[in-house]
C-alpha cells in the first residue's frame, strides 16, 4: 500500500504547491461567484421571490438560494481548469513523467482527479466563509455534512473535464470547449432558479434542466448544506462520477493524440 | 546479459508506417548510440520504449521484462531523459526529485537517501533548494539525469538529451553520461542525430525511414567508407527531407 500512498500524497502535494504559487487563480476563482452573489443576486432579490421549497423550512432570500449553485460553479470552473492543465501538461511534455511511472495509469489519473478536487474544496469553503459573513448562513453542521457532497461533485466535474480533455487535439481548442460546456451547464440547471420556475417559463427548458447532471450536483450540495440527503441527486452524481471516471481513464491515451495528428 | 531487446517492432500512424520490423539488442553495461536523421523513427521508438505509445506489433524487453506482459516491471527498470524538458519549473530541484521518487512508489526514507546520493553525484547539492526555472540548460539536464537515476534503473534512456545546449554543455553532458556508464556499469541508450556525439568504441544502431539500416561498433561500421560521416551519409541517402 505504501507506494500508492506515497504517490497519491505527492500528486496532491504538487497540486497544492501549484495552487499556492498561483494566488491569482485562487482570487479569480473567488471573485466570480462573489460577483454573482453580491451584484447579480442583489439585483434579482426584489424580482424573484422563492417559495418554501425543500430543503428550506422557511422563505429564503435569493442569495440563500444561489449559494449552493455558486459553490458548484467554483467546482465546475476548477474541474475544467484542472483538465486544461492536463492538456497543457500533455502538450508541454510534463505529463510524460506521470505516464512513465510503473504504477497503474488508472491510479495515477484517479490521484490527479482527487488532487484537483481537494484543492477545489478549499476554494469552496473560502467562498462559503465569505458568504457566511455576507449573511447567507446555513446551519454550522451543514458545512460539515456538505463536505462529502462537495467532494463527490468536485470529482464528478473533474472527471467530466478529464473526459473532455481527452478529445481535445490542441490547447487552443480547449477554451472554446470550456465555454461551450460551462455556461450551458450552469445556466440550464437549478443553480440560479428553482426548476418549478423554469417550468413556468418553458416546459422544454424544464426538461433540459432536469437532464442536466449539474442540476443534481447543485441539489445534492443544497440539501447537504441543510443537513438533508437528496437520494436521487446522490445516485445521479455517484453514477455519473463512476461513469465519467471510467470513460476518462479508458479514453486517456497519449497515443490517440499522436494518431489523430497524423491522420 | 541484454539491457534492451527490441523484437520485430512495427508502428504506423494511420497509413504512415513509422517503424518497419525493427529488431536489435543492446548489451548490459554499455553505451549504445541510436542514430538517425529526422523522420527516422527514433521518437516513435522512444515513445514505445517508455510506453507512451502501445505496441502495435512486436515486443520490447527491458532487463528481461516485456513491455507487453510485464509493463510495470519493465518501467521500474527504465530511467528516461526526454528531449523536451519534463521538469516542473516552479518546483525546486529537490521537490522535482521527491515527486519523481513518489511516482515510483519509493518509501520516503529510501527516497531521501537516494536524493542525497544523486544530488551529490550530479554536483547539484548546493542547488537543491533552487527553483528549476533559475537553472541553466546544462544544470536542468543534470537534474533530469539525477531524476532518471533515482530509482536505480537498469537502463538509462536519453532522447536527444543534448538538444538546445551550447557546444560546451553538450560535450559536458556527453562526458558525464559516459562516466556514469563506465563507473557505475550503467546501460545507456543515447539517441541523437549528431555524429560528433558518437565515439569509435560505441555500439551504434542506425535508423532511417523507420528501418534499422546498420548495427555494430562505430569504428567497424565506419571502416567500409573511411569515416562514420560517409557511412551515415550512404545509409541515410534517402532520408525524409528535414
Amino acid at each position: 500500500m505504501t507506494p500508492y500512498w506515497e504517490c497519491l500524497r505527492a500528486i496532491v502535494f504538487r497540486e497544492w504547491l501549484r495552487f499556492v504559487q498561483q494566488r491569482s487563480r485562487f482570487f479569480s476563482a473567488l471573485v466570480r461567484p462573489l460577483l454573482w452573489l453580491v451584484v447579480f443576486a442583489a439585483g434579482f432579490r426584489a424580482a424573484l421571490g422563492i417559495a418554501i421549497i425543500e430543503p428550506y423550512e422557511t422563505y429564503i432570500t435569493y442569495e440563500t438560494w444561489i449559494v449552493p449553485g455558486l459553490a458548484c460553479m467554483i467546482l465546475l470552473f476548477n474541474g475544467m481548469q484542472g483538465s486544461l492543465s492536463m492538456v497543457y501538461d500533455r502538450e508541454m511534455g510534463s505529463m510524460r513523467v506521470l505516464l512513465t511511472s510503473p504504477l497503474p495509469r488508472s491510479f495515477l489519473l484517479a490521484s490527479k482527479l482527487l488532487a484537483t478536487a481537494l484543492i477545489s474544496l478549499l476554494q469552496v469553503y473560502a467562498f462559503l466563509l465569505i458568504a457566511w459573513f455576507y449573511g447567507v448562513q446555513p446551519p454550522a453542521a451543514g458545512l460539515l455534512t456538505a463536505l462529502p457532497a462537495l467532494l463527490l461533485v468536485a470529482l464528478l466535474l473533474s472527471a467530466l473535464g478529464l473526459l473532455l480533455s481527452n478529445g481535445i487535439r490542441q490547447l487552443e481548442n480547449f477554451a472554446g470547449v470550456m465555454n461551450f460546456v460551462i455556461f450551458p451547464m450552469f445556466f440550464l440547471s437549478s443553480a440560479l432558479y428553482p426548476l418549478w420556475k423554469m417550468r413556468e417559463a418553458s416546459e422544454w427548458l424544464f426538461w433540459i434542466c432536469s437532464f442536466n447532471p449539474f442540476t443534481y450536483a447543485v441539489e445534492l450540495v443544497r440539501f447537504a448544506l441543510y443537513e438533508r440527503l437528496n437520494p436521487l441527486a446522490l445516485a445521479v452524481c455517484l453514477g455519473l462520477t463512476l461513469l465519467f471516471s471510467l470513460l476518462a481513464v479508458l479514453s486517456f491515451n497519449p497515443q490517440h493524440a499522436a494518431l489523430r495528428r497524423a491522420t | 546479459m541484454t539491457a534492451l531487446r527490441v523484437e520485430r517492432v512495427s508502428f504506423a500512424y494511420g497509413e504512415r508506417q513509422a517503424l518497419h520490423d525493427v529488431s536489435f539488442n543492446t548489451a548490459s553495461g554499455g553505451f549504445t548510440a541510436l542514430l538517425g536523421p529526422n523522420g527516422a523513427g527514433k521518437s516513435t521508438l522512444i515513445a514505445l520504449l517508455t510506453r507512451l505509445y502501445d505496441l502495435q506489433q512486436g515486443d520490447i524487453q527491458v532487463a528481461g521484462f516485456s513491455l507487453r506482459s510485464q509493463p510495470r516491471e519493465a518501467l521500474r527498470r527504465l530511467g528516461v531523459v526526454f528531449q523536451q524538458s519534463t521538469l516542473d519549473l516552479d518546483l525546486s530541484v529537490e521537490q522535482n526529485l521527491r515527486y519523481h521518487a513518489a511516482l515510483h512508489g519509493m518509501p520516503r526514507k529510501v527516497a531521501n537517501d537516494r536524493i542525497e546520493v544523486e544530488l551529490d553525484r550530479q554536483q547539484l547539492s548546493e542547488r537543491r533548494k533552487s527553483k528549476v526555472r533559475e537553472l541553466n540548460g546544462g544544470h536542468r539536464r543534470r537534474v533530469e539525469i539525477a531524476r532518471a537515476l533515482l530509482h536505480k534503473p537498469s537502463l538509462l534512456l536519453l532522447d536527444e538529451a543534448s538538444a538546445g545546449l551550447d557546444p560546451a554543455s553538450r560535450q559536458n553532458l556527453n562526458d558525464h553520461v559516459r562516466s556514469l556508464c563506465n563507473e557505475q556499469g550503467m546501460s545507456v541508450l543515447w539517441t541523437t542525430h549528431l555524429l560528433d556525439e558518437v565515439q569509435a568504441s560505441d555500439e551504434l544502431i542506425i535508423l532511417n525511414r523507420g528501418n534499422l539500416v546498420a548495427q555494430g561498433r562505430a569504428d567497424e561500421l565506419a571502416a567500409a567508407d573511411g569515416s562514420l560521416q560517409q557511412t551515415f551519409a550512404r545509409l541515410t541517402r534517402n532520408a525524409v527531407p528535414a
